[in-house]
C-alpha cells in the first residue's frame, strides 16, 4: 500500500512513566525506526523527574525529526508553581515544534503567542461548541478526552473539518492527577524527598483490588488504569469517528511490537483477531480493556 | 513571550461566606445561618451533584433568589459540568434559565457554556468553577481575557504559598474551599469514577454514583463495591463511610491501605486570618448533597469565625466550640488542612 495511502498516521504518546535516560536514549532510538509519524516528547507528569533536561528534550526532537517523525512538545498536566510556569513558556517560546497543550495556563501562553497547538487528553472538550472555541484561538488537532466514547467522537469534532482527531488507541489510561505523589506516600516518602522511587516502576505501580484484581496503576501524581486500552478492533469504529490519528502510550516492554501490530492493521489490512492474539501473548501488565471505546465502564473489554 | 506580570498586594478584605444548598430548605437556613452567597444547581446532569432527590426546579430557584435577595444575599447557580456533545440543549437552556430566575452569577467550567453565557447574556457574572482545574494564574487569565470571568475557585490541590502566588498574579477575584469533602485528584480532570462505573463527574456530573453501589455482607465482613470493582472491606465493628473511589482501601505491593486518600474532610479555619491577609475574595463550604441541618450548622460555625477574625485577625484563635460541632459533622470524624498544609506533601 503505497505511503500517502495511509489510513491513520500512528502518535507515539509521551513516556508518562519515568525512565532512566538511558533506557529513553534507547526506546527512541527504536521508536525512529518505527512505523509511528508522530512523536509527543516531553515530561508531562512530575516537573521534579530531572533525568532529560530541557535541552536534552530539544535534540532528542531534532534526532526524531532528522529521521523524519514529526515531533510535538508536550506540556506538563498539572502546573502548580512559577518554575514550572517558566518550563512552559520556555517550550511554547522555542519555535521549533508543534506544542500540545496539558492544561488551560498551556492554552493561554501558546494562544498569547499566536502559535497553533494541539489540545492534548487533560484538556476538556466533551463538545462540538468547545471544540469550535478552540479552533478559533488555534487549535489544529485535537486528543479526546480518554472517557469519550468512540460515538461522541465525529459529533464533537465532524470529519472534514479543519482539526484533526487524536484517539488513545493503546496503553494505561491517564485517569486522574493530585497534588500528592501516591508513590512516594506508598514508600513513606514525602513528596519533596522522594527519593524519585518512581524509577522503580517502569509501567507504574499495580494497585489491586482486595480480591487481587489488577485496577490502577500509581505513577507519582499521576493514576493510570492497570489495563492497557486497546482499540486495534476498532478500525471500522475509528473511521467512522473521523479519526485520523492513533495515540499509541509507550510502555516498557515489547512496544515496537504494539506499533508494529497497529500499522499492519490499521494501514495494511492484516486481520486485527490476529495481530490481538499476538499482544495478548506480549503479556503486557494489567491485561487490555476497551470500555470506553463503548460507551461502557473504561475497564471493561468487550466481547468480540 | 510575556514574563512574569509584575505581582500586585491585594488589601486585607472580609471573605463572603459562600455556602452549599441541595433543596430550598437548606438555602433558607444557610441564609439564616449568615451566608453572604448560596450556590444551587439544577436537577439535571448540567451540574457536578447530580444526585437523585437533590438540587433545584426552576419554581425553587425562583423561590429561593427571592428568599436570599429579600435578606441582602446572593444566589450563585452552578453550572459546572460539560455539554454533552448528543445533548448540548440542557447546558444552554440551563444558561437562560440563570438569567431569567435572577441568579447573581454562573459557576462555569466548560468553555461552551462560557462563550454561550458571553454571546447571550453578556451582562452575567461568571465565576470559574473548581471544575475547569485552573491552577495558575497564567489558566485564569485564559478564561478572564476570553469569557470575562470575574471570580475563579481554585482546586483543593494547592499549597497556601501557591495560593498566595495566584492572588499576587491573577486579575479576578479568588474563592477557596474552606470546609468540607476533600477531592484528593484534581477536579475536572478526574476519571477514575468512569473507569470503574462509566460516569464521572465530567460526563454526568457524578463520583461514584450512588447506583453503581453494592453492599454485601460475608464472612470476611462488609464487602461494598462500585458497579464490580471491591472498594472496601469493613469488619463488624468497623465505621463505614460512603464507597467514594479514592477513599478505598486497596492493596499495593503486598500491603494493603488508603493507597489514595484517607476518608478525612477539608477544614481550614487555623489559617483564616493568612487567608484573609492573603485577599481571598470568598471562601467556599462544600456539600450539596448534605442535609439542610448540617448546611446550618456548618455556616453558623464559619460565620462567627469570618466574624472574628476580619474584627481581630491578630487575636483570632480557632474557637474549641467551633471545632466540636464540625468535628461531629466531619467525614470519618477527622480534619485535614489538606494540600494547603505543606506537611501534605
Amino acid at each position: 500500500m503505497p505511503s500517502n495511502d495511509r489510513s491513520f498516521t500512528l502518535t507515539v504518546g509521551p513516556v508518562l512513566t519515568y525512565w532512566p535516560r538511558r533506557t529513553l536514549v534507547q526506546f527512541y532510538a527504536q521508536v525512529a525506526e518505527s512505523a509511528a509519524g508522530t512523536v509527543v516528547l516531553g515530561e508531562v507528569v512530575c516537573s521534579r523527574r530531572h533525568e532529560m533536561k530541557p535541552d536534552d528534550w530539544l535534540a532528542l526532537a531534532r534526532d526524531l525529526s532528522s529521521a523524519g517523525k514529526e515531533v510535538v512538545l508536550a506540556t506538563q498536566a498539572l502546573l502548580e508553581s512559577e518554575a514550572d510556569l517558566r518550563a512552559l513558556r520556555r517550550i511554547a517560546a522555542q519555535g521549533e515544534f508543534l506544542v500540545e497543550a496539558g492544561d488551560a495556563s498551556a492554552l493561554h501562553v501558546l494562544v498569547q503567542a499566536g502559535v497553533p497547538h494541539v489540545l492534548g487528553p487533560h484538556i476538556n472538550v466533551y463538545s462540538h461548541a468547545a471544540l469550535q472555541e478552540h479552533a478559533r484561538l488555534g487549535a489544529v488537532r485535537w486528543v479526546a478526552p480518554v472517557e469519550l466514547p468512540l460515538a461522541s467522537l465525529a459529533r464533537v469534532n465532524p470529519p472534514g473539518g479543519p482539526i484533526t482527531t487524536e484517539a488513545w488507541a493503546f496503553g494505561r489510561l491517564p485517569l486522574s492527577f493530585s497534588a500528592r505523589c501516591f508513590t512516594a506516600r506508598h514508600h513513606r516518602l514525602a513528596k519533596d524527598q522522594c527519593d524519585f522511587r518512581c524509577l522503580e516502576d517502569p509501567d507504574g505501580l499495580l494497585l489491586s483490588t482486595d480480591d487481587g484484581q489488577p485496577f490502577l496503576a500509581l505513577n507519582g501524581i499521576q493514576t493510570l488504569s492497570a489495563g492497557q486500552q486497546c482499540l486495534i478492533r476498532e478500525r471500522a469504529a475509528l473511521q467512522a469517528a473521523g479519526v485520523s490519528r492513533l495515540r499509541l502510550s509507550p510502555v516498557s516492554q515489547g512496544f515496537g511490537d504494539v506499533v508494529a501490530s497497529f500499522d499492519r492493521v490499521m494501514n495494511q489490512g492484516a486481520d486485527a483477531e490476529d495481530a490481538l492474539a499476538a499482544l495478548r501473548a506480549l503479556a503486557l501488565p494489567g491485561g487490555l480493556v476497551d470500555g470506553y471505546a463503548h460507551q461502557r465502564p473504561g475497564l471493561e473489554w468487550s466481547a468480540a | 513571550m510575556q514574563n512574569t506580570p509584575l505581582p500586585r498586594d491585594r488589601a486585607f478584605r472580609k471573605p463572603e461566606l459562600v455556602c452549599p444548598a441541595g433543596s430550598l430548605r437548606a438555602l433558607q437556613l444557610a441564609v439564616d445561618a449568615g451566608a453572604d452567597a448560596v450556590y444551587l444547581g439544577l436537577r439535571n446532569a448540567t451540574n457536578a451533584r447530580n444526585f437523585a432527590g437533590l438540587n433545584f426546579t426552576d419554581a425553587q430557584v425562583r423561590e429561593g433568589v427571592a428568599y436570599a435577595h429579600a435578606r441582602g444575599r446572593q444566589v450563585l447557580m452552578a453550572l459546572n459540568t460539560f455539554v454533552r456533545a448528543d445533548e448540548p440543549e440542557p447546558w444552554y437552556r440551563a444558561v437562560d434559565s440563570a438569567v431569567a430566575l435572577g441568579a447573581d452569577a454562573l459557576i462555569v467550567a466548560d468553555t461552551a457554556v462560557m462563550a454561550h453565557a458571553v454571546r447571550h447574556h453578556p451582562q452575567l457574572r461568571l465565576h470559574l468553577s473548581v471544575q475547569a482545574s485552573a491552577t495558575t494564574y497564567e489558566a485564569i487569565a485564559f478564561y478572564r481575557e476570553h469569557y470575562g470571568i470575574q471570580r475563579a475557585v481554585l482546586p483543593r490541590v494547592l499549597t497556601l504559598s501557591q495560593v498566595g502566588h495566584v492572588l499576587r498574579h491573577a486579575e479576578v477575584d479568588i474563592e477557596v474551599f474552606g470546609f468540607g469533602s476533600l477531592c484528593v485528584m484534581v477536579e475536572g480532570r478526574c476519571a477514575l469514577s468512569s473507569y470503574a462505573t462509566g460516569q464521572s463527574p465530567n460526563n454526568a456530573g457524578v463520583c461514584s454514583p450512588a447506583g453503581a453501589v453494592r453492599w454485601r455482607d460475608t464472612a470476611g465482613g462488609v464487602e461494598v463495591r462500585l458497579n464490580d470493582v471491591l472498594i472496601d472491606r469493613f469488619a463488624a465493628d468497623e465505621p463505614r463511610g460512603y464507597p467514594t473511589l479514592c477513599k478505598g482501601r486497596f492493596e499495593v505491593n503486598g500491603r494493603r491501605d488508603y493507597a489514595l486518600e484517607e476518608p478525612t474532610s477539608l477544614n481550614t479555619l487555623a489559617l483564616l486570618p493568612e487567608l484573609m491577609r492573603m485577599g481571598v475574595s470568598a471562601i467556599k463550604i462544600e456539600g450539596r448533597q448534605r442535609s439542610p441541618a448540617y448546611v446550618q450548622q456548618v455556616t453558623r460555625v464559619w460565620r462567627q469565625a469570618i466574624d472574628a477574625a476580619a474584627a481581630a485577625p491578630d487575636r483570632f484563635s480557632v474557637q474549641p466550640a467551633w471545632t466540636a460541632a464540625l468535628g461531629l459533622l466531619a467525614e470519618g470524624q477527622q480534619h485535614t488542612l489538606g494540600a494547603y498544609d505543606r506537611p501534605w506533601r
